[in-house]
């Protein structure tokens, strides 16, 4: 993304600047959310809304380009803020303050799953009576470590991403800011803030492979369990989910995995889809992001195609959608999973 | 307590942290029985990771499997049983430190395993492989309050799947030129197994916990100085005033400043009633 690296943050929050704030930032100031948690805070008490966001990288880029200029044995420069930009909590220091909110607040780090979590972790807490309301989201930003780390492992595609097509060779890296506002509410047709809701968060589902750090489990053990936690948690039969957004990476494990899991959970005729292949894989963010495309496709009424697929893998058997297309929309299942075998499901309801 | 006061039981514990060499041998110093002495950390071979994983894994991932092992058995549970929280500050910094390096070089190569050891749910990864855990894991960080978010959310976990969760609380130092911009003493991990309250007869603690406002309380230190100065230098040892009340086995009221931004007016303290109100 462009922008991103000259200081757009306000004084009050100059030591949280680096490329991940300025893009969080950027991100809170989109679609009247900043208002939208205004009003949230005035509603609950800035106390009762809790801040639960994802990073996967946070502001490491910061450290990366000052290892870059100190000299083989020289300091970190004098106005490096740790804390504020490459400690991995960093994000959700920087929300809290950012939106004057004083509920639990930390960042969720489970690799590319991890946006998903947040919301369950927002669910607990609100169902437990600890907080009203959950800004919940994620923030990632190219550095280094994902540029050369994804690289070594080969996980890169050489040309754009091509989630379930037969020529697929991997990811694209892209950075985004995705967030949502969860607050306490009785279900679809109530507006509990006053306010009409997005959609609704009906269930969670979160799993370990307990297999391998990097790769997924070949027969998607942990992605079935997230799927079906996710369904049984919401008293949601698989046929009555209208469309899943995948994970769909684009490499050949994930898409592979992805494919049976699905398959085993809801057969081979429930409408899927990656949009990965137009966001490209935002990491620590892709599961907040994806809930929102989730949130609009039950608005609008429509599938989301994905993109690039021009030849579709004869091995995969699930039902891919490619052509976007309009369609009455209840329930959406989004599904993230990450590095450390971390696995995470959805099921969002129309509003 | 508040309304939205919750109970839960403690029933294994996990320790290693500098002069604390596991939770059994460090009772006579909890107790106040004996002054802290400041001896480096031993963190003792995870026994249950394969040995390819043992040599990918560095001090932090270690240090975080040996005290959830330990306090699996403590509990007398089986850990692939568990679902996991995981909390550090700061990952692994030895190997975030490599990374940066190999990065700062004029044609930059980095290694596959240090990349994949970067992701701050490595020590999650690395126990659900080693126990063959296919429960819910996740992994946090809140800076100075890592302990404290973990804590929380390992309560959540346990009031929503009604079931033990195990929290690991985790931080290991990181070399040069990082050390001087967060400089942490040594490695320390806490482990707890916690449950719903009356899953066992005897546990070690009942817990009581809640949020509240900010009310001029002080939050609990360590009675003894050298326990003190660690919890004031590595987040895991937030843990430690808790640990001190279990290891004395009487009521005790704990406060931890919590994962809420600020303080003063407004801000949110989680307090924890340990065996009934004090």
């Amino acid at each position: 993304m462009g922008g991103l690296d000259g200081s757009a943050l306000p004084a009050a929050l100059a030591d949280f600047d680096c490329r991940n704030n300025c893009l969080a930032w950027l991100g809170l100031q989109q679609d009247g959310f900043a208002d939208a948690v205004a009003r949230a805070r005035a509603r609950w008490g800035a106390h009762r809304v809790a801040v639960l966001m994802v990073t996967s990288t946070s502001g490491i880029l910061q450290t990366e380009l000052a290892y870059r200029h100190r000299g083989s044995e020289g300091p970190l420069p004098a106005d490096f803020h740790y804390a504020q930009t490459h400690n991995t909590g960093s994000l959700a220091l920087f929300a809290a303050q950012a939106l004057g909110l004083r509920g639990p607040a930390w960042v969720v780090s489970t690799a590319c799953s991890s946006s998903a979590k947040v919301f369950a972790a927002a669910q607990r807490l609100i169902e437990a009576g600890w907080a009203d309301a959950a800004v919940v989201g994620g923030v990632d930003s190219l550095c280094l470590t994902t540029l050369y780390g994804f690289n070594s492992l080969e996980l890169f595609s050489p040309e754009i991403c091509r989630p379930w097509d037969a020529r697929r060779s991997g990811l694209s890296l892209g950075e985004a800011a995705a967030y949502a506002l969860l607050q306490r509410g009785e279900g679809p047709g109530d507006a509990p803030a006053g306010e009409p809701a997005a959609g609704w968060l009906l269930g969670t589902g979160e799993s370990s492979d307990g297999y391998h750090m990097s790769s997924p489990h070949p027969e998607g053990v942990g992605a079935i369990a997230a799927m079906r936690q996710a369904l049984d948690s919401a008293g949601c039969e698989a046929a009555a989910v209208d469309y899943i957004n995948l994970h769909g990476t684009a490499t050949p494990n994930n898409d592979a995995m992805e494919d049976r899991a699905v398959r085993a959970v809801f057969g081979d005729a429930v409408p899927c889809s990656s949009t990965k292949g137009a966001t490209g894989h935002t990491l620590g963010a892709a599961g907040a992001v994806e809930a929102a495309v989730a949130l609009l496709a039950l608005q609008q009424g429509f599938i989301p195609g994905g993109l690039n697929c021009g030849e579709r893998d004869p091995a995969l058997g699930a039902n891919y959608v490619t052509e976007s297309r309009a369609a009455p929309l209840r329930r959406v299942l989004s599904n993230s999973f990450g590095f450390g075998g971390s696995n995470a499901s959805l099921l969002l309801g129309a509003a | 307590m508040g309304a939205a006061a919750v109970e839960i039981d403690l029933l294994g514990i996990g320790l290693a942290g500098p002069g604390l060499p596991g939770w059994e041998a460090s009772l006579p110093v909890l107790r106040g029985e004996q002054a802290h002495a400041g001896q480096p950390t031993a963190v003792p071979p995870p026994t249950c990771l394969p040995a390819a994983e043992r040599r990918r894994a560095g001090l932090a991932v270690r240090a975080a499997i040996a005290v959830a092992e330990a306090a699996c058995t403590h509990a007398g549970l089986a850990p692939a049983a568990l679902a996991s929280v995981f909390t550090s500050s700061s990952g692994d910094g030895g190997n975030c430190h490599s990374l940066c390096e190999s990065l700062a070089a004029p044609d930059p190569l980095v290694s596959p395993t240090r990349f994949t050891n970067s992701v701050h749910n490595a020590a999650a990864g690395y126990w659900h492989i080693a126990v063959t855990g296919r429960q819910a894991s996740t992994s946090l960080c809140a800076f100075d309050a890592s302990f404290d978010a973990g804590l929380t959310e390992a309560v959540m976990q346990v009031l929503a799947l009604r079931q033990p969760v195990l929290l690991v609380a985790c931080d290991a130092p990181y070399p040069q030129p990082l050390q001087a911009v967060r400089p942490l003493p040594d490695a320390m991990g806490v482990a707890l197994v916690l449950a719903p309250a009356g899953t066992v007869a005897q546990p070690l603690a009942r817990l009581c916990l809640a949020l509240q406002p900010d009310a001029g309380e002080p939050v609990t230190d360590c009675t003894d100085a050298g326990l003190g100065a660690l919890r004031a230098q590595i987040p895991a040892a937030r843990a430690l005033p808790l640990l001190a009340a279990v290891a004395r086995g009487e009521a005790a009221r704990i406060v931890l400043p919590g994962s809420g931004a600020g303080v003063g007016a407004g801000a949110v303290r989680l307090h924890i009633d340990v065996n009934g109100p004090a």
